[in-house]
């Protein structure tokens, strides 16, 4: 089942495997018939782990999905919750269990907690009165391997409850998901950490794998190295408008636990369609790391072809070179053909909706944004967005941008853009914008500068419009903003290709220069920068590790394959985006390095917003 | 002879060795004590009961003294409470009291005291007349006997819980004699009363059974179970010895001693034997009433094992036991197995005799069994003197054999080289070989830690190469938790020891030693020890049991899970006041963000408060407008944000002060609004709002808006544009546009009727539109050729661009001659020849291929790039010059 590593990518099916086998064990501690109820959030990444005729064969009954607003649930005797560790739904499980016991309804109820139990939640349970009644386990499901190179943790809350709310609940998680990562696949040598999370991740795991240290083996490395990055290091990349192929999908159709689904505006047939996107899809691998600008193109042709395969039958002599079409090509090229109308049919509605409402002016903005330059012009973009009642969360990304690059606005346009949005989008939007202040995301310039006396005042200014912001430093530095203007899209020579030249993503030109430099070291004027610092550790003394000859011949020569060092698995806490990922592809085939990109949840620059927006009353 | 000391019982032999001579031999005389000796070679208390010997009544209690199997002793105490009526051991080597009252005190066999527990009120009130100890199948069981003849019964002293059992029907006097077994996972008790026996349950349930006995019966005197609890004995008033099974289904033999009395002790040999002790002598009695005597000088003691008999004397401690088969296979005179042939081929080899050859001959196909028959012997031979030749025959026979596995025989050396060690006197365990594996080797390195014999433990651990986490350090735990007893060394010095001695080893578990530190009452030793636990998870409990929470508190923080964090916040707070629990946490921003995050879900009030306390006043402010989003009534609401712009003031938020006081303002509108007209106004945006009434027609409120909460001119016009547009009042747009000059340009004029598809509408403000905007707006209501022509006018390159852009896959003819154009125009701009600077095209614009769409990529100027612009159903690649 199991199959085997892909160019060198290490296998991760084996934690899908283990995954399930866990689930499964799980469900048969309740043995007979129960229902399932699943927490929304769990939903996709259970998908991917187990399928619901493995469930069924397991004695699920029916499965729900967790509704926190019912106060009580119909089903069988025995019932199964599997949700996240919160108080709030650990209220309503106790409502749940309570209303059942009113109407003397007798049943069984067990609790599995992804991906760990919480003393919080038991407490609520106490103190309801149900614990007595439930039985309680723990279902650690972390890593979800959305495809060869890419692992989520599934956690989109980890932005809010990490960086605005200073939650460290799940820094654990992130934690021991790379302590059991590094069981599976041996302990990573080096280990670079960008920002504070990155750190504390980096502590905890040092932590937790001592603990364990006898009980491991290290003979197997996979992975050389392990790069951490906050997110907060890199605000402005998951805010920038993506034009790569994947990253358009994500933005216009959302793109869920690597799973798609298509209306029937893009299918063209009634029925939507569930599309799992991964590098299995032939057609999709080819065009998911694509320029959006050269995908259509490629599509075409690909059509072509396609319609000249089909067309061979025409040509086929024999009965039995027909039979043989029939048996092995019409299924493909079926198959592919469906695929292709879907993928045709996505186009035309990205470009549909990127041709309407100004998206050029749009586009243009924020990219003169990146360069820092016409400051005025971009503020009145903003300004006649909000005035034009446009959507809120365009808007909102552009204020962002313009504070992120800037270091803050400044005091009277902060205000004023505040007040504007407000009127526009609603009061509830003050609370948006103490959460954006608290991230550091929309700042205006007077928060740090101590500003005491007028004369200061005005030095201060003559600083601030002299001074270049950080953010332009670090593109300086960085080159982030390339100077050449040919930026061959279709065939790419540099990472900001993703953004049609105009910005190579902090967070990847990072992970270069630490990959390039083999540390930090030389790279003080831009770390100094960086919020949360940098801290680097190796593990490997003096690369003895590698060099000594393995017994295994198969594991030596498996070795010379692929130096393990090329192998660099790149942890985003708080989320990346597809742009990102695609960045890094792009890097690793440049550099010849392997790139194994782990992140707590994928997100993109709307649902980056939303989750730290507050929800309009109802 | 090896076979000098087998004693025949009918078919099998029986032997009786010494194992040790008693180290007691000068102070004890057994007869005057009550003795109870451990199974498995365990240590052997004597009771010496002053009172039944003294000849005067006296009140002096009686003394408890613990020897080891070699009568060395390990402890003694004068008892002191009250009186004992029964003694015996648990199998955990832990020594149990049964008073008369039904009180079970159990200590450990240093005397120390370890727990009490009673039998029952019953039993408390009535007295106890009998009571039995048993092994049960979930460890040591007690059944005490009441005067009022009910039985109750625990099954496991770990866990003492009172049954009672069935009542024997008639019963008027005390039972001449009862026993317990274990039946089907169960308890029961057999009471013998006259000639019946009554077999009673926990289920309430009674069984009447009358065994078959040939003489007539008036009594049962003795009854005794084997340690397989499958055989029953029992002695008649007749003197008879009935043996059968204990379902009393099977009978044996009976046997008839002719002795008028009960034996002292009536036993079991193992399983294969009757023993019955009448002063000094002893009478083993088998199945088949083959029957052998022996005469001791002096009382002894007799303790049942699995495999035989322990006999306790005053000057020796003998062992009785069946020879093992193997053993009589080897060494009963004429055998021929092949054994025997091996062990004998040995012993000519060494004297190097060419006889060997001969012997390993005859039997050469057997050779296998041969060696493991050796083995085997060696291992059920107590005296190293007999293990040696055999286990060297065993090593002979070896080398005969190609490919045998040696394991068996590296084992037996392993376990013999234990056995030896642990049957040394100074240890004083005699175990055999067949209880040691009934034992297993964890039971018995714990055993040698219960005697506190931590060298000698960790050693075996070493010799056996157990990993160390289930042997050495597990040992070294042991050994931390008895050296935290030690009150006479300061606290400072035993911490030090620990940590020396057990370093990091891994399978260690300071916690688990700290919490004993702490049950003996030296918190401070027990904090010191905490420090060297790495496992928050572990420390932090305990940190909290010993109520230091402040340490538990940083060090919960430290490890970096927050699920301890909130273990120890929720404990905290349900332990102290709220403000002093507040000042607690204030210091510590994790805890304190931890358990905001916390109130956020539970309880917001509490947040709040914390806000309040801390002078956050921002926060608290955002909390209460958070707090009038969930409030139902809008007076409620109102309220809320009242409080929250308070606070806004104090926080000197004058932003959030303001818009707050909007807010409310808004809310107020909106509710008027709501019930004038019937429509819901409420939790629209201000834009939102004014846009509704202006669709509603409404131009007056909306004006009052506006002015009553300055919304900006553009703002507003562009408000009011689009919503005319929307409800396609043109007239009153018209009017508007003819009013006050437009902040916004006529441009936004022509774009929402171009919006709303009125063409004719969107001429008319086109006249007036700006020139710069002209062809823009050209292009937006759809004139695109005008436009083309206007750009010309106005010589401007980037707007025929522009327009070029905009141009659809009709328009061919169009974009033509827009391309003729812009040559010209960039001809005419520069000075240059034409032929320098020509746009420069990849693919013919010719074939129009409408199944295909294509990009259109513009790279004039920096801020341009990654345009994507539709062009039509061409593949181009267009670059212009730069200017």
């Amino acid at each position: 089942m199991a199959a085997p590593s892909v160019k060198g990518f290490p296998d991760f099916q084996r934690l899908k495997i283990l995954a399930k086998d866990e689930f499964t064990s799980l469900l048969d501690q309740m043995p007979g018939r129960k229902d399932l109820v699943i927490d929304g959030e769990l939903m996709k990444p259970l998908d991917r782990i187990a399928s619901v005729s493995l469930l069924k064969q397991r004695g699920v009954d029916k499965i729900f999905k967790f509704d926190s607003s019912l106060k009580s649930m119909h089903g069988c005797e025995q019932r199964i919750y599997l949700v996240r560790p919160r108080m709030t739904t650990m209220k309503a499980i106790a409502d749940h269990i309570n209303s059942d016991r009113n109407i003397n309804f007798k049943r069984k109820y067990s609790i599995i907690f992804v991906p760990r139990k919480l003393h919080t939640c038991l407490s609520v349970l106490e103190y309801e009165g149900v614990m007595g009644c439930v039985t309680v386990s723990e279902f650690q499901l972390d890593f979800v391997p959305l495809d060869k190179d890419v692992l989520s943790l599934e956690l989109p809350e980890f932005l809010k409850s990490f960086y605005l709310e200073n939650d460290q609940t799940w820094i654990h998680t992130v934690a021991k998901s790379l302590v059991r990562l590094q069981a599976l696949s041996g302990e990573i040598g080096h280990v670079y950490c960008i920002g504070r999370g990155a750190k504390m991740v980096n502590d905890l795991m040092n932590f937790l794998m001592k603990r364990n240290s006898s009980e491991q083996d290290f003979s197997r490395h996979e992975i050389g190295s392990l790069i951490l990055i906050d997110r907060d290091v890199d605000y402005v990349t998951p805010l920038c408008s993506q034009l790569t192929y994947e990253g358009l999908l994500d933005e216009t159709f959302g793109i869920k636990c690597g799973t798609i689904e298509f209306g029937p505006e893009v299918t063209g047939k009634q029925q939507s369609a569930k599309l799992l996107l991964n590098s299995d899809d032939a057609i999709f691998e080819d065009v998911r790391n694509r320029h959006f600008s050269n995908v259509l193109g490629y599509l075409s042709s690909k059509a072509k072809s396609l319609q000249q395969d089909f067309d061979k039958r025409h040509g086929l002599k024999s009965v039995g070179d027909m039979k043989d079409f029939v048996a092995n090509e019409l299924r493909r090229l079926k198959e592919q053909k469906s695929v292709l109308a879907n993928h045709i049919g996505a186009c035309e509605q990205i470009l549909g909706k990127k041709t309407k409402g100004g998206f050029e002016d749009y586009l243009q903005t924020e990219h003169s944004l990146l360069e820092g330059s016409g400051l005025r012009d971009n503020v009145n973009f903003i300004e006649e967005l909000l005035f034009k009642q446009d959507n809120m969360l365009k808007t909102l990304k552009l204020i962002c941008l313009l504070s992120l690059t800037q270091n803050g606005i400044s005091p009277q346009t902060y205000k004023s853009l505040k007040t504007q949005y407000l009127q526009s989008h609603g009061f509830e939007q003050l609370v948006t914008f103490s959460n954006l202040k608290s991230l550091g995301i929309v700042t205006d310039q007077e928060t740090g500068s101590q500003a005491g006396t007028p004369l200061n005042k005005v030095a201060s200014g003559m600083a601030a419009m002299t001074r270049r912001s950080t953010f332009q430093s670090l593109c300086k530095k960085l080159s982030l903003i390339p100077k050449s203007d040919d930026i061959d899209l279709k065939n790419p020579t540099d990472m900001s290709y993703v953004f049609s030249g105009a910005y190579t993503p902090l967070s990847c030109k990072l992970v270069e220069q630490v990959l390039t430099r083999g540390g930090f070291t030389g790279m003080e004027e831009i770390t100094k920068y960086l919020p949360g610092g940098v801290h680097s550790e190796n593990h490997v003394k003096a690369s003895k590790d590698h060099s000594t000859p393995v017994k295994d011949k198969s594991g030596k020569s498996a070795r010379q394959d692929r130096p393990v060092s090329k192998v660099v698995l790149v942890y985003f806490l708080g989320g990346c985006t597809y742009s990102e990922i695609t960045a890094l592809r792009f890097l690793g085939k440049l550099k010849g390095y392997i790139f194994v990109i782990t992140t707590t949840a994928i997100i993109n620059s709307s649902t980056m917003l939303e989750s730290v927006m507050e929800k309009p009353p109802i | 002879m090896a076979t000098a000391d087998w004693n025949p019982l009918g078919e099998i032999y029986y032997k009786k060795c010494e194992v040790y001579s008693m180290g007691w031999s000068d102070i004890v005389d057994i007869s005057k004590f009550e003795v109870s000796a451990a199974p498995y070679g365990g240590p052997i208390a004597l009771l010496k009961d002053e009172s039944k010997t003294a000849r005067v009544q006296v009140s002096t209690k009686p003394i408890i003294t613990v020897f080891t199997a070699a009568g060395k002793q390990i402890s003694q105490m004068r008892w002191n409470s009250g009186s004992i009526h029964k003694m015996g051991w648990s199998h955990t080597e832990d020594l149990l009291f049964v008073q008369d009252d039904g009180v079970v005190l159990v200590y450990d066999m240093f005397l120390t005291f370890k727990k009490t527990f009673g039998m029952g009120q019953e039993a408390k009130d009535v007295k106890v007349i009998d009571c039995k100890i048993f092994s049960s199948y979930q460890g040591t069981g007690i059944a005490v006997l009441t005067s009022t003849y009910r039985v109750f019964i625990i099954n496991s002293v770990d866990d003492p819980r009172i049954r009672r059992l069935a009542e024997v029907p008639g019963l008027s006097s005390a039972p001449s004699s009862w026993a317990v077994i274990n039946l089907d996972r169960q308890s029961r008790a057999l009471i013998a009363k006259g000639s019946e026996l009554c077999l009673i349950d926990q289920g309430g349930q009674y069984q009447v059974q009358t065994p078959d006995v040939s003489t007539e019966v008036t009594q049962f005197l003795a009854m005794s179970l084997s340690f397989n609890n499958r055989c029953l004995a029992m002695f008649t008033d007749k003197g008879v010895i009935w043996i059968g099974s204990s379902d009393l289904q099977k009978k044996y033999c009976e046997f008839n001693t002719k002795s008028p009395t009960p034996p002292q002790q009536l036993s079991w040999c193992g399983a294969g034997a009757v023993v019955g002790l009448w002063g000094n002598m002893m009478l083993v009695v088998g199945p088949d009433k083959d029957w052998i005597n022996f005469n001791f000088d002096n009382p002894v003691h007799l303790v049942e094992e699995e495999d035989g008999l322990r006999i306790i004397g005053k000057y020796q401690h003998e062992f009785l036991y069946k020879v093992p088969e193997v053993t009589e296979k080897i060494f009963k005179i004429g055998s021929m197995e092949p054994g025997a042939m091996l062990f004998e081929a040995s012993k000519e080899f060494y004297k190097g005799s060419q006889k060997a050859d001969e012997y390993i001959r005859i039997i050469k196909d057997k050779l296998e069994i041969a060696v493991s028959q050796c083995i085997e012997a060696a291992g059920h031979e107590i005296d190293p003197a007999k293990q040696k030749p055999l286990l060297r025959a065993a090593a002979f026979g070896k080398c005969f054999l190609t490919d045998y596995n040696p394991e068996a025989y590296v084992n037996m050396c392993q376990m013999l080289r234990v056995l030896n060690q642990v049957r040394n006197h100074v240890i004083g365990i005699p175990l055999t070989y067949s209880q040691l594996q009934h034992l297993s080797m964890p039971i018995l390195i714990d055993r040698l830690v219960l005697r506190k014999l931590f060298y000698y433990a960790v050693k075996i651990c070493q010799y056996l190469k157990i990993a160390d986490a289930e042997g050495a350090s597990r040992i070294l735990a042991h050994w931390a938790c008895y050296k935290v007893q030690q009150k006479n060394e300061d606290d400072e010095t035993i911490a030090r020891a620990i940590n020396q001695k057990l370093g990091d080893t891994p399978g260690i578990s300071y916690s688990d030693i700290a919490n004993h530190a702490l049950e003996e009452g030296r918190p401070d030793l027990a904090t010191r020890l905490l420090d060297f636990e790495p496992r928050a998870g572990q420390q932090v409990p305990l940190l909290m049991k010993m109520h230091k929470d402040n340490i538990a508190l940083s060090k919960a923080i430290e490890s970096g899970d927050t699920d301890l964090v909130y273990t120890v916040l929720l404990h905290l707070k349900e332990s102290m006041n709220q403000g002093e629990f507040f000042m607690a946490i204030r210091n510590m921003p994790i805890a304190y963000a931890l358990f905001i995050q916390y109130c956020r879900q539970q309880n917001r009030k509490l947040m709040e408060d914390l806000f309040y306390q801390e002078d956050n006043f921002q926060e608290e402010g955002t909390c209460k407008v958070v707090n009038s989003f969930n409030e139902d009534r809008m007076e409620d609401r109102i309220e809320e944000l009242k409080l929250a712009q308070a606070c806004f003031t104090k926080a000197k938020n004058e932003f959030a002060k303001v818009q707050t006081e909007e807010q409310i303002k808004l809310l107020k509108y909106q509710q008027r609004l709501e019930e004038e007209m019937n429509r819901p106004y409420l939790n629209l945006s201000l834009h939102q709002t004014i846009y509704r009434l202006t669709l509603a027609n409404n131009h007056k409120v909306a004006e009052q808006l506006r002015k009553e909460f300055k919304v900006p001119d553009r703002r507003f016009w562009w408000l009011k544009i689009n919503a005319l547009g929307e409800c396609g009042d043109w007239v009153e747009l018209e009017r508007f546009s003819k009013g006050k000059k437009a902040p916004v340009g006529m441009e936004a004029f022509v774009e929402v009727c171009a919006k709303h598809g009125n063409m004719k509408e969107a001429m008319k403000y086109l006249v007036k539109v700006s020139p710069e905007q002209k062809v823009k707006c050209l292009v937006k209501v759809g004139e695109r050729k005008k436009a083309a022509e206007t750009a010309f006018e106005n010589k401007n390159e980037e707007e025929l661009s522009y327009v070029l852009s905009k141009c659809g896959p009709s328009d061919k003819q169009l974009v033509d001659t827009i391309r003729e154009k812009q040559e010209f125009i960039i001809i005419q701009q520069r000075s240059g020849s034409p032929s320098e600077c020509s746009a420069k095209e990849s693919t013919s614009s010719s074939d129009a291929d409408h199944n295909q769409l294509a990009l259109y990529h513009v790279t004039c100027q920096p801020h341009n790039r990654g345009y994507m612009v539709p062009i039509g159903y061409k593949c181009t690649i267009y670059v212009t010059c730069p200017a």
